[in-house]
């Protein structure tokens, strides 16, 4: 029961994962950067929520709806000032901003709100379910996020197919220059992108807070540094990439930490990440790229 | 310059025929041997206990400022573990210290050896870590580094060293060696790290002499650095940053010389290691984390990447500022200047539009404008001031052609 137990907690750290690793792997392949502040994205999500449901007396749905349009606007504000100027700068200035974004982020909430541990409370309020005599509880919080990590899975990947819109964040991901040649607006593209990224992580926000329950200003950028390692993993840029780099990792993390050692979850995590980057660079569904001079 | 002509006129013959960049060196380093008299004629004619006590602070900033710039500014890489390297190096040679402490007993000797391990150690666990992930480049680098660091960070947060009766033992579960062994024989012990140094080195700490080995280590540091810099491999170290395919079809071999820097850059990080651990007479891993790495980061951008001089002055200032009694009360907001600063930085050094605005801004500019001189001659200076990496990547190019 302990591995079954572990392997759902795996699975349900991992589904939050895949959520956060999509608004990494979008923004990597449509603006080709790494947004260091994405996690920090996810932080700021857990403050609002806190604080809307103590002002809203707890009236979580408003309080969530809230939360996703404040990361959205946090989102598209954070490209429009620091990374659209710099579109043309080198890899290593944006990097660099990014990282300055990232630090911005979490000092402005320590500066705020103190650097102390908030109480989290679960925004999500569904009955545990129980199995095998009382053995194997899985948590209502378990069913509600492999749910919605599917539902955003699936979703997203109808509206990149389907829609205008998504066709246009492909075509902007292939070749921005002929993108803009037949028309897109490429600005708009990558905002649009940024927005979406976002939105969803206001909604690993709920889930990630509401598994793990303290909330502090530093608490978004581990989340965050993970789910980029799950995005590399599955391979940048692709959706069902950032769904089995995200499962891949949670279980790993949860496992090391169930049978290994708790201290050492991390660095085991990391240690596999530089394992696999040696042995394929482009992760799991990555495309391969050549190389032009 | 005094110096040259004291010595005669070969000296000063040999100081002309000089290319720039040595005489650039020799700038740099006359200035900081400069700062260092100034300073302790202001400390000896004014005792101020403060001065003295952020003196070696700003040594050791200096060093990993410099060391950081060589990845960032030289290899065009960013490394976001750098202070993992100096805690390696902190805690090596802080247990060397502990050990030897009976069995050398000329403190300068021991401080010298000392400096050598964990230079060393900084150096091997650099190669290391550099040739399983200097394969990758740009963003996937940067992220594993910073990885790499917690992983270190984490490993040495769990390990448990005892040195009693000759043996020493190690672990990473504390009862195992801790049970029973009085507190002076426990060197690391986890999360709290490594504490009770200051009484190995009493004389020193009495005399302040951490100023003046501060002093030389930043120069070694310095000599070590522009050395290797005007080397052939510092020079096939900037070719595989303008361009890394042409440098590789040149012949250079990317692999060895990404190593090289990557090496030097870690072993001279563990040297400030050296500094910090001595200095303080202890440290605890956690305050080598991911936010001391970006505190160095911020000193080197707002120094300018690629520039020596630019990092020294930008650590001394950095370290001097918030512990001076006129911004004490700013220690809240520390951090968040830091990450505008960082921003900002980056904006006005890559944007053409706050390019403008700095050009605009800029005082010989102004100055230029009250005496009406050719427009020319305006654009010219503007682009000598905007001191970044571009100039470094213009001359780096000339050199590879």
């Amino acid at each position: 029961m302990k591995f079954i137990s572990a392997l759902i907690n795996g699975v349900n750290l991992g589904s939050i994962y895949a959520i956060i690793a999509l608004g990494y792997t979008m923004v990597y392949g449509i603006a080709k950067m790494l947004n260091f502040a994405h996690g920090d994205v996810i932080m700021i999500g857990g403050y609002i929520t806190f604080e809307f449901v103590y002002a809203l007396q707890g009236n979580i749905w408003v309080a969530m709806l809230v939360t996703v349009l404040a990361c959205t606007v946090l989102g598209i504000v954070v490209e429009k000032i620091a990374y659209k100027p710099l579109r043309k700068a080198s890899p290593l200035a944006v990097l660099i901003t990014a990282i300055g974004v990232s630090y911005f982020l979490q000092n402005i909430i320590l500066v705020i709100k103190g650097s102390d541990t908030k109480k989290y409370e679960s925004v999500i309020n569904v009955p545990n379910l129980v199995l095998a005599d009382g053995e194997l509880i899985i948590k209502g919080t378990t069913i509600v996020t492999i749910v919605t990590c599917l539902v955003i899975m699936v979703g997203l990947t109808l509206f990149i197919n389907k829609t205008k819109t998504g066709r246009s964040m492909l075509a902007v991901s292939e070749d921005k220059g002929a993108a803009q040649l037949m028309g897109i607006n490429v600005n708009r593209t990558i905002s649009i992108t940024f927005a979406i990224g976002s939105a969803l992580a206001a909604i690993a926000s709920f889930l990630y807070f509401s598994a793990y329950d303290s909330l502090t200003p530093m608490s978004g950028s581990m989340p965050g540094i993970k789910a980029f390692i799950a995005a590399v993993f599955g391979g940048i840029g692709s959706i069902p990439g950032a769904l089995i780099g995200g499962i891949t990792l949670g279980v790993i993390e949860i496992f090391a930490g169930t049978y290994i050692s708790t201290n050492m979850s991390e660095a085991i995590v990391f240690l596999v990440l530089i394992l696999m980057l040696n042995i394929k660079p482009t992760g799991i569904l990555g495309k391969k790229f050549k190389e032009k001079v | 310059m005094s110096k040259t002509n004291t010595a005669g006129n070969s000296l000063a013959g040999k100081f002309k025929n000089m290319n720039k960049a040595s005489k650039n060196n020799m700038l740099t380093l006359s200035l900081v041997i400069l700062f260092f008299v100034i300073f302790k004629i202001i400390t000896t004619v004014g005792s101020s206990e403060s001065l003295i006590g952020i003196f070696p602070m700003i040594c050791y900033y200096i060093i990993l400022a410099v060391s950081l710039n060589l990845v960032v500014g030289f290899l065009g890489e960013l490394s976001l573990g750098h202070a993992a390297f100096m805690c390696v190096g902190a805690f090596s040679s802080g247990m060397f210290s502990k050990i030897f402490a009976d069995t050398i007993s000329n403190d300068w000797l021991r401080f010298l050896l000392a400096v050598v391990v964990g230079t060393l150690v900084g150096g091997i666990v650099g190669i290391l870590v550099g040739s399983l992930v200097l394969r990758l480049r740009g963003d996937y680098l940067a992220v594993v580094t910073l990885a790499f660091g917690e992983v270190i960070r984490s490993l040495l947060n769990n390990l448990y060293i005892v040195f009693n009766d000759g043996k020493l033992k190690v672990s990473f579960i504390e009862n195992t060696v801790t049970e029973g062994v009085s507190v002076e024989n426990v060197i690391i012990k986890g999360a709290t790290g490594m504490t009770k140094l200051v009484s190995v080195y009493k004389d020193f700490h009495r005399n302040n002499t951490f100023i003046i080995l501060g002093m030389i280590l930043v120069v070694v540091t310095l000599l070590i650095v522009f050395n290797f810099i005007n080397s052939r491999s510092g020079r096939a170290v900037m070719a595989i940053r303008d361009n890394r395919i042409a440098a590789e079809a040149s012949g250079i071999n990317i692999t060895k010389y990404r190593l090289m820097i990557y090496g030097l850059s870690s072993a001279l990080a563990g040297m400030a290691g050296v500094l910090y651990i001595h200095f303080l007479g202890m440290a605890e891993p956690v305050s080598f984390d991911y936010n001391f790495s970006i505190e160095i980061l911020v000193i080197v951008v707002l120094g300018g990447i690629g520039s020596i001089r630019g990092s020294i002055i930008a650590a001394a200032i950095l370290t001097w500022l918030p512990t001076s009694s006129l911004f004490m009360n700013f220690d809240k907001y520390r951090m968040l200047i830091y990450s505008i600063v960082l921003i900002v930085m980056m904006l006005f050094t890559w944007n053409p539009k706050c390019k403008e605005i700095l050009k605009k801004l800029s005082v010989k500019n102004l100055i230029l404008k009250i005496f009406k001189k050719k427009k020319e001659t305006v654009e010219e200076t503007v682009e000598v001031e905007s001191k970044t990496a571009e100039t470094v990547v213009e001359t780096a190019d000339k050199e590879v052609q």
